[in-house]
């Protein structure tokens, strides 16, 4: 039987160098969406230190490392990204599969930050919102999750459909930065 | 005139720009109108009404004159004032409000009609006939009063928006603005400075001062310098604040490309920034005002602030011989440095008779200029004191009638500003907006040493608020002259005195609204329309009010201030709507089948954000209706694949799953069982449906909810409110799934054999009744197959991760194909789901109960659900409803429209005689005529009845027949078999 | 305005979809009967001064939040989560 092709959701669309900052797409590996069922969240980070090394992420904030990362993603949920979730953490939170939900690149370079100024109503500035920080917020219309994952370096998370307009977004406003250099 | 060695400009860079197709030369560091009068061009535009000849009045951004247009075609913008506009190579400028030319304009006939066109001219005169004001009067008006034009051509510039955030905003960049940033930053706040000029330093750019013994612009270069070498210290130049609004907001606007000769093509136009600061300094300085008299608004009749700047900052003389008037000791200074720089002072005329003294020029003590000549620009003026009149010979006039601070950003979220008799003029109230202290001219402190001292104040302030300590600052030396002012508003005598120079009201059209009674200030202002052009009275706003008050015989505060909004100063639409042109309008979003839809030519229409197949032509087909009939005919007979993934999908999953569903929806879903669908009903809490759709079990305790792709959002909404804020004792969790999942239709009578062969084992009825569901390995994908249907066909729904859809789509049609079968889109989707009855949007539109759609049974009596108590409210049910019916013509006209309404068939079709309206429409294949969804009044009672369906927007008048809304298969045979 | 969502921090409003009054947490027993659910579903105050409203952290966190806002003067007093109200669940 022949098979299913895959098709990643910026397909034709990435990667961009613009000025001093290039966005690409990450691949993620496996997202899944981890909602601790209620008084569980103890023993829920207690299950995610066992399986995967780290532990559940305030509001906020994230844990793990790159390749193996838990974000907060909103009220009572975790975005994990890399692994399979161990199966134990079903016995304490609702799991759900988001692998192909979202499209997830990253934003890097000296203008980084600037170029997100343009996107995103949220303080972005290196004292308030450091490596390891992220938030659920807006991106021109789209809900979106923006995490610092380097000095320079972010990622950016909206719904799969709307790739195109992420990266035409992105793309004007890191034409706009450029330019002014 | 230029004066050697005089001013900031870059005499070493050479510009050579256009003014009305002539070519000048001027400096980097010029404005339009520094270069301009450097270049003795004095005649820069023509007034709003009367059309008068009219030059450049100030230095800064509330200029009223000149106002040009910049650029051409599309690009060419119009309204910039030339006194902000920097000068580039190659810059072209034109003059406006003039045809065919500046020096002969032939609407300044105007003028000579002017005794007619003074305050209330148009109300009274164009009060009736009513019919004449669109067709006679309004192009008319339009055609001869009026500022520039816009181009008429799509604004191909880019505009940008930001968003910043800091401890601490200081607006403008003047001494204050300095001093407060300065001991901000060195605290160590995160401090944004920001200021509408393109260089920093605010009057010490203009006036001829020193700081620590050093020139004041030297001084504030190396203060900046200090700054822009801070981490915590952004600079924006060439930014203004426009306004200021909650919660520490401000909007600013960035010239980022008007001053640039060669323009990147991603480079923005301007960027409107929203900066949110903790605490804010306005340092905002004053604005000189003018004084009122005869003929005071020739060309070389200038602010005296604003001579000065042209001297110092531009080395600029406005004349070869200048006259100063004024009512405050400011005036003066405008006279000593032009003497110092070698200009022709021609005298000084001070309406105060205890003025100070002064060597080098005539001092005209308790004088007053009551007239001026010169018809394209001055040439003498009438001097008037206790010992008769004088002519003086002048090309140029200085005048002041003392400062205003800039009070207005104080004034944004609805505080009044305070009179201060000290300086005449208004200043801010302390509890104008939370967070922000005023310091300097803006508070009314005019002098350099004050300036100083109360910018680090403001600064110690804002940082006590912000729980930083602020280190001992030492306050620079600098003069701390004092100001003595005596008022002067207006010149005592005849003719027409300018207060307001870009809508040419005068002294007299101000009383002339209080002689009509229009005494309080804001009557005033409308009636005259004094302070409503676009330099929103700044110039003009305290003359006129204390004009106001003196023929009303009140005080000044007491007859109060106008009101103001922002912005500051005027803001592009394109700015403010920034990001938002075309595909910036509203994010696309777009299925994982699009491409593949494209490549077969299918029409995209947009649901929502969605983009979705209208429908797919073959080869031969040329209208829509040719490829939807084909398409439902080829579902109702063979095999038919849509795209369902915008559909809503929400995961639900907990304990209490299986109770919060029972809540949300009317009908149960606990005894649901698992590996089953159920069509489920929502409504809002006041009674009336919500949304609908399909939710599977997947689990005991795992649900996958489906909701229409209009109500997607809101339905996601009302299940966190139900759950947050009235359930919260629930344990259930909720995620959309929407996008995880690539969702296709395979319906028809082919669609198990389309999908036999794709999974491990084929599909029987026996595993896969009607409303069955569960987990399939589709081509070695984990997927989810229901067999729900839409069309009322034997069908399925396929869902695999969005990765695949692309893959899965094309092998879905390939299949299809080889049956006979093929892709369908909207339309045919449409029309299938009227033949069977279903509803959509369309039906549930928001004033419809469970009742009128017949599905009152749906609402369980064992449990309690939202909505339920009241829609068993009287009125919500019963034979007054408009009730769901089907339409079919029977008479002469076959054609149905949506929005159409019914009436009897005996009754006129007029309002009081409405039975109902029609919904959803469409031609039937399968029926072979139009069919049609509607309400009507106890429509249920009254099928075999005929009704008359009449348009009245598209002239139609159709004989139907009330039937059952399930026109096709009423017993869904087709779908369960 | 900016709104203190209790998860997420200071945000500016465009992040919220406004609901209206926080009566909408007050939900009547099924059997209170009319004058109670009339109230509940459209009797709104329009208060001058300080009020309570519902405001959705929708392209947030997803967080139902109570404000407490003066209508006034723009202050806002109070920010907390609408699952935080409801001490004592009454079914
Ligand atoms: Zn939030």
């Amino acid at each position: 039987m022949a098979e299913l092709i895959a098709r990643p959701p910026c397909q034709g669309l990435l990667p961009l160098e613009i000025g001093t900052t290039t966005l690409s797409e990450t691949d993620a590996g496996v997202l899944t969406s981890i909602m601790p069922f209620k008084g569980q969240e103890a023993a829920l980070s207690e299950a995610l230190i066992a399986a995967h090394g780290m532990a559940m992420p305030a509001a906020n904030r994230t844990t793990g490392r790159a390749g193996i990362r838990a974000i907060w993603f909103g009220r009572g949920q975790v975005l994990l990204i890399g692994p399979s979730p161990h199966e134990a953490l079903a016995w304490y939170a609702a799991l759900t599969d988001q692998s192909d939900a979202w499209a997830v690149v990253r934003l890097e370079g000296a203008g980084a930050v600037d170029v997100l100024a343009r996107l995103l109503p949220i303080d972005l500035r290196a004292t308030q919102f450091k490596r390891g920080h992220t938030a659920r917020t807006e991106l021109m219309h789209m809900m979106a999750s923006i995490t610092r994952v380097g000095d320079q370096a972010f990622q950016i998370m909206v719904f799969r459909s709307m790739a195109t307009t992420l990266v035409h977004d992105l793309k004007t406003a890191m034409e706009g930065v450029a330019a002014r250099r | 005139m230029r004066i050697a060695g005089k001013g900031l400009i870059d005499r070493s860079k050479p510009v050579r720009f256009v003014f009305d197709g002539v070519g000048y030369d001027g400096f980097a560091g010029d404005t339009l109108a520094s270069a301009l009068l450097a270049n003795d061009v004095r005649l820069v535009g023509r007034s709003f009404k009367y059309h008068r000849p009219r030059g450049v009045l100030t230095s800064g951004s509330e200029e009223p004159n000149a106002l040009v247009t910049v650029g051409n075609g599309a690009a060419a913008e119009p309204n910039v004032r030339a006194t902000v506009q920097e000068i580039y190579t190659g810059l072209e400028a034109k003059s406006q409000n003039r045809w065919p030319s500046l020096s002969m304009d032939l609407m300044a006939a105007n003028d000579l009609a002017a005794p007619f066109l003074g305050a209330g001219f148009y109300y009274k005169t164009f009060m009736w006939p009513s019919q004449f004001w669109e067709k006679l009067y309004e192009p008319i008006i339009r055609r001869a009063a009026g500022l520039g034009a816009l181009s008429g051509e799509s604004n191909p510039d880019k505009y940008e928006r930001a968003y910043a955030f800091c401890d601490l905003l200081v607006i403008g960049a003047g001494p204050a603005g300095v001093m407060a940033a300065l001991v901000a930053a060195r605290a160590g706040a995160d401090v944004i400075l920001v200021d509408e000029d393109s260089r920093m330093g605010g009057r010490l750019l203009a006036e001829n001062c020193e700081i620590d013994g050093v020139p004041g612009v030297i001084w504030v270069d190396r203060v900046l310098s200090e700054l822009s070498a801070m981490d915590n210290v952004r600079l924006m130049s060439r930014t203004t604040v426009t306004g200021a609004y909650d919660g520490g907001t401000f909007a600013a606007l960035e010239r980022v490309g008007h001053h640039r000769a060669a323009r990147h093509a991603g480079l923005p136009l301007e960027t409107f920034w929203r900066i949110v600061a903790k605490r804010s300094v306005l340092a905002a300085g004053a604005l000189e005002r003018p004084v009122a008299f005869r003929n005071n608004d020739r060309p070389g009749i200038m602010t005296a602030g604003a001579v000065r700047a042209y001297l110092n900052r531009w080395g600029v003389v406005p004349g070869q011989k200048v006259a100063v008037f004024g009512n405050n000791d400011d005036a003066h200074r405008t006279a000593r440095d032009l003497l110092a720089a070698g200009v022709h002072v021609a005298g000084l005329i001070d309406s105060r008779h205890n003025a100070p003294d002064a060597t080098g020029f005539p001092v005209y003590k308790g004088a007053m200029v009551s007239d001026t000549t010169g018809r394209r620009g001055l040439e003498s003026i009438t001097i008037r004191s206790v010992s008769g009149e004088d002519k003086l010979a002048t090309d140029c006039l200085a005048i002041s009638g003392g400062w205003n601070p800039t009070v207005h950003l104080t004034c944004h979220l609805n505080s009044r500003p305070v009179w201060c008799d000290d300086i005449l003029a208004f200043v801010p109230s302390p509890s104008g907006v939370p967070g922000m202290g005023v310091a300097g001219a803006c508070s009314g402190a005019f002098s350099t040493d004050r300036c100083l001292r109360e910018g680090a104040a403001a600064a110690v302030a804002a940082l006590e608020a912000l729980g930083k300590s602020a280190p001992k600052t030492q306050i620079p030396d600098a003069e701390d002259a004092p100001y003595a002012i005596a008022p002067l508003w207006a010149v005592p005598g005849r003719g027409r005195a300018w207060l307001d120079f870009q809508n040419d009201v005068c002294v007299k059209d101000v009383k002339q609204a209080a002689v009509e009674n229009f005494r309080s200030v804001e009557h005033m202002k409308r009636y005259t329309t004094q302070g409503m052009a676009t330099d929103q009275g700044k110039n003009s706003n305290v003359a006129a009010l204390a004009i106001l008050a003196d023929v009303t015989g009140r005080a000044i505060p007491d007859t109060g201030t106008t009101t103001f909004r922002p912005p500051f100063s005027p803001v592009a639409i394109a700015a403010m709507g920034a990001g938002a042109q075309g595909k910036g309008f509203a994010p696309e979003r777009f299925t994982t089948s699009h491409a593949a839809s494209v490549e077969r030519k299918a029409p995209m229409i947009e649901a929502g954000l969605w983009y979705r197949p209208s429908y797919f032509p073959v080869p031969g087909e040329t209208t829509w209706r040719q490829s939807c009939d084909r398409e439902v005919d080829m579902v109702r007979h063979t095999v038919g694949v849509c795209d369902v993934s915008t559909l809503g999908k929400i995961d639900i999953q907990g304990p209490d799953a299986a109770e919060f569903l029972d809540f949300v929806y009317t009908n149960t879903f606990s005894t649901l069982k698992i590996g089953r669908a159920r069509y489920g009903l929502m409504l809002r809490e006041d009674g009336h449906v919500m949304d609908d759709g399909t939710t599977a079990r997947l689990g005991a305790h795992h649900f996958l909810m489906t909701t229409t792709t209009a109500a997607a959002g809101q339905v996601m909404r009302h299940l966190d409110f139900v759950h947050q804020g009235l359930r919260p004792d629930l344990d259930v969790a909720m995620v959309s799934v929407t996008e995880q999942w690539a969702q296709f239709a395979i319906a028809g009578p082919k669609s198990r054999e389309l999908l036999n062969g794709l999974f491990d084992a084929d599909l029987t009825d026996a595993e896969w009744p009607f409303m069955a569901c569960g987990p399939v390995q589709v081509m070695g994908v984990r997927g989810r197959l229901f067999r729900i249907s839409f069309s009322g066909e034997h069908a399925y729904e396929l869902a695999v991760p969005s990765r695949y859809g692309d893959s899965l789509f094309r092998t879905l049609l390939a299949r299809a194909d080889t049956l006979g079968g093929g892709a369908y889109g909207m339309e045919a989707l449409n029309v299938m789901r009227i033949e069977k009855g279903f509803i959509t949007h369309a039906e549930i539109h928001g004033r419809v109960t469970a009742f009128d759609i017949g599905m009152e049974r749906m609402v369980s009596s064992k449990k309690d659900c939202i909505g339920k108590t009241m829609s068993e409210r009287d009125g919500l049910s019963g034979a007054d409803r408009e009730q769901l019916i089907g339409l079919n013509p029977v008479g002469a006209v076959k054609q149905l429209t949506a929005g159409a309404h019914l009436f009897n068939a005996d009754d006129d079709p007029v309002r009081v005689n409405d039975q109902g309206y029609v919904t959803s429409v469409a031609y039937s294949p399968t029926m072979g005529h139009m069919l049609a969804l509607g309400f009507l009044k106890n429509g249920r009672a009254r099928h075999g009845q005929k009704v008359r369906m009449v348009d009245h927007l598209r002239d139609l008048d159709a004989l139907c027949e009330v039937v059952n809304p399930v026109f096709f298969d009423p017993d869904g045979e087709r779908a369960r078999g | 305005m900016r709104i203190t969502c209790p998860f997420c921090g200071e945000r500016d409003r465009r992040e919220f979809y406004y609901q209206g009054a926080a009566v909408a947490l007050e939900r009547p027993v099924a059997d209170a009967g009319e004058e109670a659910w009339d109230a509940y579903v459209h009797l709104r105050d329009n208060p001058a001064g300080v009020t309570k409203d519902l405001w959705y952290h929708e392209s947030g966190c997803s967080s139902w939040i109570v404000v407490t806002r003066n209508t006034v003067t723009h202050e806002i007093l109070d920010c907390t989560l609408a699952c935080d109200t409801k001490s004592e669940v009454s079914i």
